[in-house]
């Protein structure tokens, strides 16, 4: 709770910057200050609490992902200095809206009610859609915008629409209350109805196959560090969200109840499958390096969807997953952002050379691409490890095999990238070396390797 | 003293050569190499002596994953390989400039390293990690400081890249299985699982997956000669002498122990597809213009018999195909490197443009002809001895195998007796070709030491194989 205070507080202080024309102090301070509230969440964590009449419950999962989200924040905002250099005046805004969205986050693996939840859930989407749409002289800018907020106000309007269902047969919005009831022997059917409904809703968010078409239009036409944000921290609260509202809504033993298991396990398994193989098919032909991690992103969001099927255990193979996923992207992206600075395209025709002109920032691109497409030592090779384990000792060993050949296709695009900055000549000259840049891309691959030789530290924290 | 101390050498290697700097990058990495080359031979000794090589340290609580290195007489062996040819692999590069050395150098004592876990690990996936990374180096290797069209040879890469890990992968999927088992990866714990045939059968085709793209065997080859000559030949020979028996040593280790209900079911077809390597292998090479195209076809035929000797599940099978690994990583690196050395003066691998060398070097003509000789099993080298007991080995299972297996024999005389021909002999080529310098000398003169050596006295490396070969042998023969 005091975390969510915290940040808000913070976003509201970012605001002020403005008023009082300190830009130039605006993300050190920033930075500080979500140091601070890391710290604070630290102390949170392990009590159990919950605040507002159960508004707000505090637990391991919610402030283990939320210090997760920070961190990826921290990251985020580092990187901003650099990105919005050209548009002095109006940094303050975008760091203030990147705060308030964190705040969102947290609300959304912290609710212990429904309403707190879409609360959370909107706080999110809308600051994304003021961010997609965020380079307002950029046409694709202003589309990806539109684009964005007609599907996901659509995409809220259905999550609304399976909340009042689930009010109708529980006669609750309270969490704790709905998983009591939820096991009794006669359900309405509005109750599964409308967790469908819940869940079709956050797979848009997820943006997995079928509710996936709008993610590469948007993340193409964002600002790079939109896309950025998008890709790592708002895919893993998603999925966060995704995983929490399945299990405390104790969505399971009730379709257990009622002989519908089988039915929502199979669906995950289809969605599973259908969002890996098409994100790494779509991939396989992109030119643009961000609409390639966009389709990566769509086959990540297959595997992450792989531990709702394992729902009592896999918490901690889902907070693993997620912060190699998203230590991996936002190394990429902070590569991304230093070479197509001042380009109009992220093309990977940019990417030649890389490797001579740049050594360091090559082998950063390199080792992030390496742990996505789930090479060992990086930590996303213990990821999908983990993950393989979980599910086939679930008994799905079809589904990881699918999932293996995935990893195999993967390779494919990862090494295109690769490839392009080791076997091409250099076409540009880049000159300076943005400290923040250099500093996040070196201390996120850091973590994901240290994640890679100590999983532990992390896979413990929810075991 | 601790096995693990070797891999640490080789990693502190790795770093501290990258940070020496382009010019003293060759010298600091053979002098790494070296002392691991030392180290090995302290081990061996404290082997010798009694004591039990193995190091555990547990690492990852959930799934129980620990880092467990154990040496037994095959480990041994194979780690003396690695490190003996290492040190030999970038003296030989030392006639080379490279460009950005420092990172060439760190790439290859970095797989050195893996190679090592990979023969000393004795927890699946352990194994499975160092298998994995070995991989990383010499895709880089390959890419960046290889030869002949950039673009074809991306193309190449690329291919042997997503070969053998889209093979692996399925290694891995088979160890997750086992592991749901045996609640560990540790070998011990899996040598003592019980598995239905079917189940022995799917684990013992994901292992073969991955084992037959390594090795390679037909018909998972077809990566080999394109990488082996786009390569660099300091990458081919770690790839021909080191990495290719990674493959043929994890059969032994890991695949039939696993499944030994499927490997003794099935074993007729594959010593068969080992022997359909042996002759294409051969045939193939026949026909070869270029010259490093040649030697990875020989290698092709010579490792499917390897191949064939491991599938026989016989003391004799095993035995044979670990002296003639050993035998075979010498001398390829032997043979790579003689191609370099030609490459170097003449700057062609096409045996057309070749001829002639003979009167004007006579020692690099003798030290030649001792590595083609020994590579086609001339008695009193090396490779004799092991493929000699392969061979036997097959004709115990059934005298056809044996038959068309030595086919090996006669028809690597035919090919390599006729490069060696038009390579080095005939008239005197109208270019002029320097005799080997001191330090190429040195390199083959150590070689083929060993090969000569061993050829008369393979005792020392018979007994120290024996021992674990037969305690695999048990294991597979238990049940």
């Amino acid at each position: 709770m005091n975390t969510l205070i915290a940040i808000t507080g913070l976003g509201i202080f970012c605001l002020l910057f403005e008023i009082l024309n300190l830009r130039k102090a605006i993300v050190p301070i920033t930075i500080l200050g979500l140091l601070g509230v890391l710290a604070i969440n630290y102390y949170e964590f392990g009590s159990t609490a919950s605040y507002y009449n159960n508004m707000i419950t505090v637990s391991k999962f919610s402030t283990t992902f939320s210090s997760l989200f920070i961190i990826i924040t921290i990251f985020l905002v580092a990187l901003s200095h650099n990105f919005y250099e050209n548009h002095p005046t109006k940094i303050s805004d975008f760091v203030a809206i990147k705060i308030f969205l964190l705040a969102g986050g947290v609300a959304m693996v912290s609710f212990g009610n429904l309403a707190m939840f879409f609360l959370g859930i909107e706080i999110l989407s809308i600051a994304l859609y003021i961010l997609a749409a965020s380079e307002r002289l950029n046409l694709k800018s202003n589309e990806a915008g539109m684009k964005y907020f007609l599907m996901g106000s659509f995409a809220s309007g259905i999550i609304l629409f399976g909340i009042c269902l689930i009010y109708g047969a529980m006669g609750s919005f309270d969490v704790a209350e709905i998983h009591e009831s939820s096991l009794s022997a006669e359900l309405p059917i509005w109750f599964p109805i409308g967790m469908i409904l819940m869940i079709i809703g956050m797979l848009f968010k997820v943006a997995a196959v079928p509710f996936h078409f709008w993610a590469p239009d948007v993340y193409e036409g964002s600002p790079a560090l939109t896309t950025a944000l998008m890709s790592t921290l708002a895919k893993v609260v998603a999925i966060a969200t995704l995983y929490k509202l399945v299990s405390a809504l104790n969505l399971v033993p009730s379709l257990d109840n009622q002989d519908l298991l089988g039915t929502f396990e199979n669906i995950i398994v289809i969605i599973s499958i259908a969002s890996m193989t098409v994100g790494n098919i779509m991939a396989l032909r992109q030119v643009n390096v961000k609409r390639m991690l966009a389709f990566s992103g769509i086959s990540h969001a297959g595997f992450m969807l792989m531990t709702l099927l394992t729902i009592a255990t896999s918490a901690g193979v889902l907070l693993y997953y997620a912060a190699a996923y998203a230590l991996a992207g936002i190394a990429a992206f902070s590569v991304i952002l230093y070479v197509c600075k001042n380009q109009d395209n992220e093309d990977i025709t940019n990417f030649h050379g890389l490797g001579k002109t740049n050594p360091l920032l090559a082998a950063i691109l390199t080792a992030s691409l390496l742990s996505m497409a789930g090479i060992p030592i990086f930590s996303g090779f213990f990821a999908k490890l983990f993950l393989f384990n979980q599910t086939i000792q679930a008994g799905y060993i079809a589904l990881v095999i699918v999932a293996v050949i995935n990893s195999i296709i993967s390779v494919g695009y990862y090494f295109k990238l690769i490839l392009a900055m080791y076997s091409k000549e250099p076409n540009q000259e880049r000159t300076g070396k943005p400290f923040l840049i250099y500093a996040v891309a070196v201390i996120s691959i850091t973590l994901n390797i240290v994640l890679g030789l100590f999983p532990s530290l992390v896979l413990d924290l929810l075991n | 003293m601790n096995v693990s101390l070797i891999l640490i050498i080789l990693l502190i290697g790795a770093f501290v050569t990258y940070f020496a700097g382009d010019k003293l990058a060759s010298k600091v990495a053979l002098f790494f190499s070296l002392v691991a080359l030392g180290c090995s031979i302290v081990l061996l000794n404290h082997f010798y002596a009694g004591e039990s090589i193995s190091f555990v340290s547990a690492w990852i609580n959930q799934p129980k994953i620990s880092f467990a290195l154990n040496a037994d007489g095959l480990g041994i062996a194979m780690l003396l390989l690695t490190a003996a040819l290492t040190p030999i692999i970038i003296f030989s590069s030392f006639g080379n400039e490279y460009k950005n050395a420092k990172g060439f150098y760190a790439l290859i004592l970095f797989m050195a390293f893996a190679m090592t876990g990979t023969f000393l690990a004795a927890d699946g996936l352990l194994y499975y990690i160092f298998w994995e990374l070995a991989l990383i180096p010499i895709y880089f290797i390959a890419l960046i400081w290889g030869n002949g069209d950039a673009e074809e040879r991306r193309k190449a890469v690329v291919k042997f890249f997503i070969y053998t890990l889209a093979g692996s992968l399925f290694m891995l999927v088979a160890f997750i299985y086992l592991y749901t088992k045996a609640g560990s990866f540790m070998i011990e714990d899996l040598y003592k699982l019980n598995l239905s045939a079917s189940e022995q059968l799917w684990i013992f085709l994901a292992f073969f997956f991955a084992y037959a793209i390594k090795i390679p065997i037909i018909p998972f080859h077809t990566w080999q000669a394109n990488v082996y000559q786009k390569a660099p030949t300091v990458g081919t020979m770690l790839l021909s002498g080191i990495m290719l028996k990674m493959g043929l040593y994890s059969v032994i280790r890991w695949q039939l122990p696993l499944a030994p209900l499927a490997a003794k079911e099935y074993m007729n077809i594959f010593i068969a597809l080992g022997i359909a390597g042996v002759i294409y292998g051969s045939i193939v090479a026949l026909r070869q213009k270029d010259l490093k195209k040649l030697l990875a076809y020989s290698s092709l035929a010579h490792v499917g018999l390897i191949a064939a000797g491991t599938y026989t599940l016989t003391i004799d099978g095993f035995r044979g195909a670990v002296l003639q690994m050993i035998a075979h990583g010498f001398v390829v690196v032997g043979l790579f490197f003689a191609a370099e050395v030609i490459y170097r003066r003449y700057e062609t691998r096409e045996i057309s443009q070749l001829g002639g060398i003979r009167t004007q070097s006579p020692k690099f003509t003798s030290m030649f002809l001792i590595l083609v000789l020994a590579s086609v099993a001339l008695p009193s080298t090396f490779n004799f001895v092991g493929e000699f007991t392969v061979l036997y080995s097959l004709s115990q299972i059934n005298i056809w195998f044996a038959v068309l297996g030595g086919t090996t024999i006669i028809l690597g005389a035919y090919y390599m007796l006729k490069m060696f021909q038009n390579v080095m002999l005939g008239e005197t080529n109208s270019k002029t070709f320097a005799d080997v310098s001191i330090n190429e000398g040195v390199s083959f003169v150590v070689i083929i030491a060993v090969l000569i050596f061993f050829g008369f006295y393979p005792k020392p490396i018979t007994d120290l194989i024996t021992p674990s070969l037969e305690t695999i042998l048990n294991v597979i023969n238990k049940n």
